[in-house]
């Protein structure tokens, strides 16, 4: 039988309800504990679909509304599912200055879907991210905890997705 | 914790292990920079030797960020009685080289060092170029002691200005000791500290919150992360005093999510500072209570603005709302509150110990102290500079910075972010001081310094900022939400060749509109970078909408690609080429059909004789 959320999980027998509603009850008492939560949720979940959220809702009190604004508002949160894979490809200012556009570009060409999209096989997630701090290496991509860096040459940058796709 | 004295006798036992009496100390830099060039495997593998050798008197310790971006993963060994050695670029392999050589035979591997100085003496990163101009206060520790240590802080006189301020002071005295010190706000206006700190003491209230703004947005400013991951106490510590100088129990820190290094040793240090009761009840006996809990963002640049961060800190959309109130006054849940930036905060604990006079003695009359800078672009040492204020930028970029990457012309450096400003080799000998940066057009914000050369587009910079503050703009006022968006597609227009000499009074009128009318800093300072982008080189914008031409060959729509007459006719872009645009017999001059051509660039990357040009 689907829920309304479109799948087959079920609320009660899913362990990750329970890890989140432990984390809730642990906070409870707090002031303005929204956003930890649903960063907690982000983390248990990999992404907030809407029957995560009315459940955050009905257990925290604050309206479905406002928490959908929430996660919309802030770019960390995700309402759609994100790739096993997370390329996060710096467009910070000192990276800019040093060819980051076209390491973008020659991402975008390589997987065939834009920047904030998700590869059809659920593989990759492209993102732009703002300064990842090591400008010493610019430009610089990561993906999931690897970084990669001076990739002046964008001709690498095939062989380095190829690593994850096995 | 109930007294100096029990800190004093930490701070003795705290010694004993931070000076190297015997074996050696053995120090890897561990900021994000240095993760990212490889530390952790260097940190793994020196661990790895040590066991499986049985050093049992080599000490190994990750350390917080030295500076040097371009010398990482960098590693220093400190031996009793002998000089310390720097090695740079080091990987596991170079590891086991200085283990067996270095720290077991006693002989320094020189190949992996800075090489030796004219003094016949091994060269330290202090002895560089990079460093001479430098004055390291807030960066002191950094690189120096374990952050995820509280022993080491406590060795080298951690806590011991908290200590001061709330046995041996009252309030007030802290106040006006931080205004008589002339410490300015860090994170970009350069308001004065104990100003902000007198009118939330001034404010009755039964509970009032001090918040670190660690929300460092500005993409190309690392300051705050590195004090964080290298120095995370002295952050506490000032917090600590700050609340006992208002009357706040209660400390926020808001960091960035994105610095998930910098996050957890700030968990550690909470931890351990509160184990120690530097944190909690009855502090030092005083009677003063304090505590301090973490809060993360959710990556939103607007929430650096300090009624936008007490918004997210309420658990809300980080928007921005009209001032007054000011937070000082109804801040975070209604409640007085005060917001300080993480390198204004790290001052304070070294101020409270050595005096006003002492910060007063460095920087210029109105912009006391140092500031640190995140030098990064086009430049041949990148890294955290701090250097006194009143420094010029020709010093900051020539004699620390080294030059333009590839001997390239400098062309102009941005510091203030999205929402500063260029400046140009005519302004380059300004000193550096809060009033003087607004003077020449930019500001100081939080301290990223980029250098842009000859080959960067000044119109795609506007462009790129532009387009920066349009993502985030949180959306609540009319000017920034609409104005910065027509703003980008005018920017748009011209570097894709279709933009008139109209537009750009178009962008200078709603510059001044979006200046004058947006609710707060993100929208008042979104126009800056095209404005002065426009006053120093207007004729770059010009050549893109007259003559179609990108000077610095940046923008892609105004390039074509030509091949010249070095072409062999070796048929290797005919191949690359996507759209076919190229044709010409083998060992033949080819040509590329500018009609067809899609400027993707592919042709000149797989060109081997450079007959490929792009203008």
């Amino acid at each position: 039988m689907q829920n309304d959320c479109g799948c087959n999980c079920n609320k009660t027998d899913d362990k990750r309800y329970a890890e989140l509603k432990a984390y809730i009850d642990s906070v409870k008492n707090s002031q303005g504990i929204t956003m930890g939560v649903l960063q907690e949720a982000q983390r248990i979940f990999g992404y907030l679909p809407l029957e995560v959220q009315k459940f955050i809702s009905e257990n925290i009190g604050v309206p479905i509304a406002e928490l959908y604004g929430i996660a919309t508002f802030y770019s960390q949160f995700a309402i759609t599912p994100k790739g096993k894979h997370h390329i996060g490809v710096c467009l910070g200012t000192a990276c800019y200055v040093r060819g980051a556009q076209k390491v973008m570009d020659k991402v975008v060409e390589e997987l065939g879907v834009g920047v904030g999209e998700t590869t059809k096989d659920g593989l990759f997630t492209i993102d732009a991210t703002r300064c990842l701090g090591c400008c010493g290496l610019a430009p610089v991509m990561m993906i999931d905890d690897d970084v990669y860096g001076k990739l002046d040459s964008v001709d690498v940058i095939p062989g380095i997705l190829e690593k994850y796709r096995v | 914790m109930n007294s100096i004295n029990e800190l004093n006798q930490m701070k003795t036992d705290a010694l004993k292990g931070f000076e190297v009496t015997e074996g050696s100390r053995v120090v890897v830099g561990m900021a994000t920079c240095g993760i990212s060039a490889g530390a952790k495997t260097v940190l793994e593998k020196l661990l790895e030797e040590k066991a499986a050798r049985g050093l049992a008197d080599v000490q190994i310790v990750p350390t917080g960020c030295v500076g040097m971006c371009t010398h990482e993963p960098i590693v220093e060994v400190f031996q009793p009685g002998k000089d310390k050695v720097t090695y740079i670029h080091m990987d596991p392999d170079r590891v086991s080289k200085v283990v067996s050589e270095h720290l077991i035979k006693g002989n320094p591997v020189l190949e992996y060092t800075l090489g030796e100085g004219e003094n016949g003496k091994l060269k330290n990163l202090e002895d560089l170029q990079f460093y001479r101009k430098q004055k390291r206060v807030v960066l002191q520790n950094c690189g120096l002691i374990n952050p995820e240590d509280i022993n080491d802080y406590i060795a080298i006189d951690g806590y011991q200005a908290l200590a001061k301020a709330v046995t041996k002071m009252t309030p007030k005295e802290v106040i006006d000791l931080m205004k008589a010190s002339g410490l300015r706000g860090r994170g970009g206006a350069g308001f004065s500290t104990g100003m902000k700190w007198s009118f939330a003491a001034a404010n009755e209230a039964d509970q009032k919150y001090i918040v670190c703004n660690a929300d460092e947005g500005d993409p190309g400013a690392f300051m705050d992360r590195s004090i964080l991951e290298g120095d995370p106490h002295s952050v506490l510590e000032a917090l600590a005093i700050g609340g006992y100088a208002i009357g706040a129990t209660k400390g926020f820190i808001y960091v960035r999510a994105e610095y998930p290094v910098a996050v957890r040793r700030l968990q550690i240090a909470i931890a351990q500072a509160k184990e120690k009761g530097f944190l909690g009840k009855n502090i030092f006996g005083s009677g003063c209570d304090f505590d301090i809990e973490i809060r993360l963002g959710a990556g939103a640049f607007v929430c650096g603005e300090e009624t936008a961060l007490i918004a997210s800190l309420e658990g809300k959309r980080g928007m921005s709302r009209n001032k007054p109130p000011f937070p000082a006054n109804k801040g975070l849940w209604g409640k007085p509150t005060i917001i300080n930036n993480v390198e204004t905060l790290a001052n304070v604990p070294k101020i409270l110990l050595k005096g006003p006079e002492w910060f007063k003695s460095m920087g210029t009359e109105k912009s006391p102290g140092t500031k640190v800078f995140a030098l990064g672009g086009k430049i041949n040492n990148t890294g955290l500079v701090e250097v006194p204020m009143g420094i010029t930028l020709r010093e900051v970029i020539y004699d620390i910075g080294e030059d333009c990457l590839g001997g390239k012309a400098f062309k102009a450096v941005q510091t203030g972010g999205p929402s500063g400003g260029c400046i140009t080799k005519e302004n380059l000998d300004t000193p550096i001081d809060f009033d003087n940066l607004v003077a020449i057009g930019s500001m100081m914000g939080s301290g990223g310094m980029i250098v842009m050369d000859e080959d960067n587009c000044m119109v795609d910079i506007a462009r790129f900022f532009l387009d920066f503050t349009v993502d985030e703009s949180c959306g609540k006022c009319t000017p920034c939400r609409e104005g910065t968006k027509r703003m980008l597609e005018i920017l748009d227009k011209i570097t894709a060749g279709k933009g008139t000499l109209e537009d750009l009074t178009i962008l200078e009128e709603l510059a001044d509109n979006i200046k004058n009318t947006s609710l707060c800093a993100l929208g008042q300072t979104a126009p800056n970078p095209v404005l002065s982008t426009i006053k120093h080189f207007r004729d770059e914008y010009e050549a893109h909408v007259v003559d179609k031409k990108c000077p610095s060959s940046v923008c892609k729509a105004l390039l074509n690609y030509f091949i010249t007459e070095s072409c062999t006719g070796c048929t290797r872009c005919v191949r690359v080429c996507p759209t076919k645009a190229i044709s010409g017999k083998v060992k033949e001059r080819h040509v590329i059909d500018q009609d067809k051509c899609t400027k993707c660039g592919a042709c000149m990357e797989a060109c081997t004789f450079k007959a490929i040009i792009r203008k």
